[in-house]
């Protein structure tokens, strides 16, 4: 199944499948580890931007950006 | 004679800063890079006799053409010719950190790799065998703890052993069928070609559909053949169609590589971070958190470097003006070369150097503040606000740097990669009050508000930013319209500054306010003073010399502010060139009215100004035309003059009218 990254709630987890946003966005996504397959764990989700954890590392995402991360659940 | 020259590359928060002055210690410079502002650390230490020289390259995640940061870093290694590459990794975050490595690999250069901050990862029960992660990468690995100076002496001989022996490792890296494929025929009709770059790196670099590295091409060498193949080839794929497909590859790679030699726990280990971050970062505790933490800042700021301290180096500086005096009245020096030394160069300049103490406080907080990780909180948490604005969060971080000194905060503009979020951040951080400011209200504060300075600081800074933010907002829906660029920002854990950087950064910043009194603040007030003196005829300081006629004519503008004197126009005036000559003119001008004993300029300022104009005062201080340093940057980073002489007008009137305001509404409401 897949989700939305800001579908998902405090706690959830799940990899990253595609991501919809423009070229340059998406190009620093995939380059910061949000590459296809990489695990992600949700840490925060309730309002401001949206943090996970990736790879044993916080990463702070807008919510217009998180949205565009697909992931597989 | 320098031995040898190594580059230090890292991402973002991998400790290379402190790597930097663990390797060179004191010996180290800053400038900029030529032809931008990015900022270049160099140094230099001794090994065994023998003098090699570092360069601290920009941190970055990646080695395409994001940023500025990015193309610097990438030219740098390429055409400056490092001897060898320490390639600065965080240990608890091998896998991203490897894919930067990756890139290092795939130019062709000598790597080193320092597996640093070992400490923290081996707090969050991360395992490593780093003689398994040499091999497999085929580069020496080494552990360090740059904090602690752990393992700097062992890299610094690997490092050299690398360079004086070791030929550079191929890339082990080789990608699918498909771009391997596509790299050997671009290779095939590059080859024999003078290229800058490397063959290889260059033919990947195209696939790619790198902008920048073929613009580069374009440009120079490539025949016509070669023009044709690459123009072909992106009429059947479009740039960017391999982009992604790559950094899979890199980042298989980078799993590849830690897969079995670096061990995390299963579950996370929780720690002090985490739970620091559920209350800093809390929705509703985030921003009076950081509201807290910056009122801390100025009360300490206030009650250290001005009630504590503020004393001892007037007390100096009054001491060496009596010692000059009776010096140069025993060896019969000219009258005016003594009028000049004390009335000019101590009541002038050395007003400013007082407030040394003041500013290495402020320094020092912003410098452990910044070193600490809060920062990216402090963005995180204002995002949201920022972004009704018309902004994004990241802009926050470039206004609090603006707190120190303007330059920088605009600097810092540039991690924005969207041209309205630059524009907007650039055009508001004047407004962000900085480090040379604090002299000024420092003495208005110390004659009428001696009770409440941290107060009053807080809120002239807060008032700072809330100038800025009303204009982020009007320009964000006239001049500059549009999206605001995505937010994403890394969080690094919470760590405890070490002396060594905040005290380095302390320094850097005390000793650029202490050369511009010697410097910019020494040359105005010597050009102030002789107007001030002259003509022989008028009395000296008087409203009929040269400056008082002039501060006459200007006088008028400021009469609806209630700061309407000559003295007092010449003063804003001269803080033109550098903020810090508002202070050291009055000081001069004033003068010659000092009271016998005790705080001179303060009690000068006390018969001149009432704690109205005080406050209408130090708003136009707070808000009007940058100083020189500051529009010179506009100019650079916005590359138009246009920006720069409207930022130099539009302060002036914004302060001008507030000033009008604080001081009409405050006499309607009866205050004086």
């Amino acid at each position: 199944m897949t989700k939305g990254l800001l579908a998902l709630k405090n706690g959830d987890t799940g990899k990253v499948k595609s991501i919809q946003a423009g070229r340059t966005a998406t190009k620093r996504l995939y380059e910061m580890g949000f590459n296809t397959g990489a695990p992600v764990k949700i840490i925060k989700n309730d309002s401001g931007p949206v943090i996970v954890y990736l790879n044993g590392c916080k990463v702070a995402l807008g919510r217009g950006l998180a949205e565009k991360i697909i992931l597989d659940i | 004679m320098s031995s040898g020259t190594i580059a230090l590359v890292g991402n973002p928060n991998s400790g290379k800063t402190t790597f930097f002055n663990a390797l060179t210690g004191s010996n180290q410079y800053v400038g900029n890079w030529p032809g931008v502002t990015v900022e270049k650390k160099e140094g230099s230490f001794t090994y065994r006799g023998k003098e090699y020289h570092v360069v601290d390259l920009p941190g970055t995640y990646s080695l395409g053409a994001f940023s500025e940061d990015e193309i610097v870093a990438r030219d740098y290694i390429l055409t400056g010719n490092p001897d060898v590459i320490i390639n600065v990794i965080d240990a608890s975050n091998v896998e991203r950190n490897l894919y930067l490595t990756t890139q290092l690999l795939e130019m062709g250069k000598r790597v080193v790799i320092a597996l640093n901050m070992v400490d923290e990862a081996k707090r969050r029960d991360i395992e490593f065998d780093i003689q398994g992660l040499s091999k497999r990468l085929n580069l020496p690995v080494v552990p360090t703890i740059a904090s602690k100076e752990k393992g700097i002496e062992d890299i610094i001989k690997v490092a050299i052993q690398v360079m004086e022996k070791k030929p550079p490792v191929k890339s082990p890296l080789k990608y699918n069928e498909v771009i391997e494929h596509h790299i050997n025929h671009m290779e095939e009709v590059l080859k024999g070609e003078n290229l800058p770059y490397p063959l290889r790196w260059t033919a990947l670099k195209i696939i790619e559909g790198d902008r920048e590295v073929i613009k580069k091409l374009n440009k120079s060498i490539l025949n016509q053949k070669a023009i044709n193949y690459i123009k072909d080839f992106f009429k059947y794929h479009s740039s960017g169609d391999f982009e992604l497909e790559i950094i899979d590859a890199r980042y298989a790679f980078a799993h590849s590589i830690v897969d079995g030699t670096i061990n995390r726990p299963e579950e996370d280990v929780i720690t002090i971070t985490d739970k620091i971050d559920k209350i800093f970062t809390n929705k509703y505790l985030g921003v009076p958190i950081f509201a807290i933490i910056m009122l801390i800042v100025f009360q300490l700021t206030f009650a250290l470097g001005q009630d504590t301290l503020g004393g001892v180096v007037a007390y100096l500086v009054e001491g060496l003006g009596s010692l000059i005096e009776s010096f140069l009245l025993g060896i019969n020096a000219p009258g005016w070369l003594i009028a000049f030394m004390i009335e000019g160069v101590i009541n002038g300049v050395g007003t400013v150097i007082e407030f040394v103490p003041i500013i290495t406080v402020l320094y020092l907080l912003l410098g452990f503040l910044e070193d600490s990780g809060y920062m990216a909180r402090a963005a995180y948490v204002w995002d949201d606000l920022m972004r009704k604005l018309g902004l994004q969060g990241k802009a926050f971080i470039s206004m609090i740097i603006g707190f120190g000194c303007n330059v920088p905060g605009i600097m810092s503009a540039r991690t924005l990669d969207n041209k309205k979020d630059k524009m907007i951040t650039i055009l508001i951080n004047p407004f962000m009050s900085c480090g040379a400011k604090l002299p000024i209200y420092s003495v208005f504060i110390a004659a009428f508000f001696p009770n409440h300075g941290g107060l009053i600081l807080f809120s002239l800074y807060t008032f700072g930013i809330i100038v800025g933010l009303i204009l982020a907002k009007i320009y964000s829906k006239t001049l500059f319209k549009g999206e605001s660029s995505y937010f994403i920002m890394e969080l690094p854990p919470y760590r405890i500054p070490t002396i060594k950087n905040v005290l380095r950064n302390m320094w850097d910043n005390v000793y650029g306010f202490i050369k511009r009194a010697g410097t910019t603040i020494f040359v105005v007030i010597t050009l102030l003073w002789v107007l001030a003196v002259l003509p022989a005829s008028a009395q000296p300081y008087g409203e009929f010399s040269i400056l008082g006629r002039i501060g006459a004519f200007l006088a008028p503008i400021f009469k609806l502010a209630g700061f309407g004197t000559w003295q007092e126009s010449v003063a804003l005036f001269a803080g033109i060139p550098a903020k810090e000559a508002v202070i050291g003119t009055l000081g001069m001008l004033y003068a010659s009215e000092y009271v016998e004993e005790g705080a001179l300029l303060v009690n000068a300022i006390r018969q001149h100004f009432t704690s109205l104009t005080t406050l209408s005062y130090m708003a136009m201080t707070l808000l009007y035309t940058p100083c020189v340093a500051t529009l010179g940057i506009i100019k650079k980073e916005t590359n138009s003059y246009k920006w720069m002489i409207y930022m130099a007008l539009s302060s002036f009137v914004i302060g001008w009218i507030v000033a009008v305001l604080i001081f009409q509404i405050g006499s309607l409401l009866g205050f004086s």
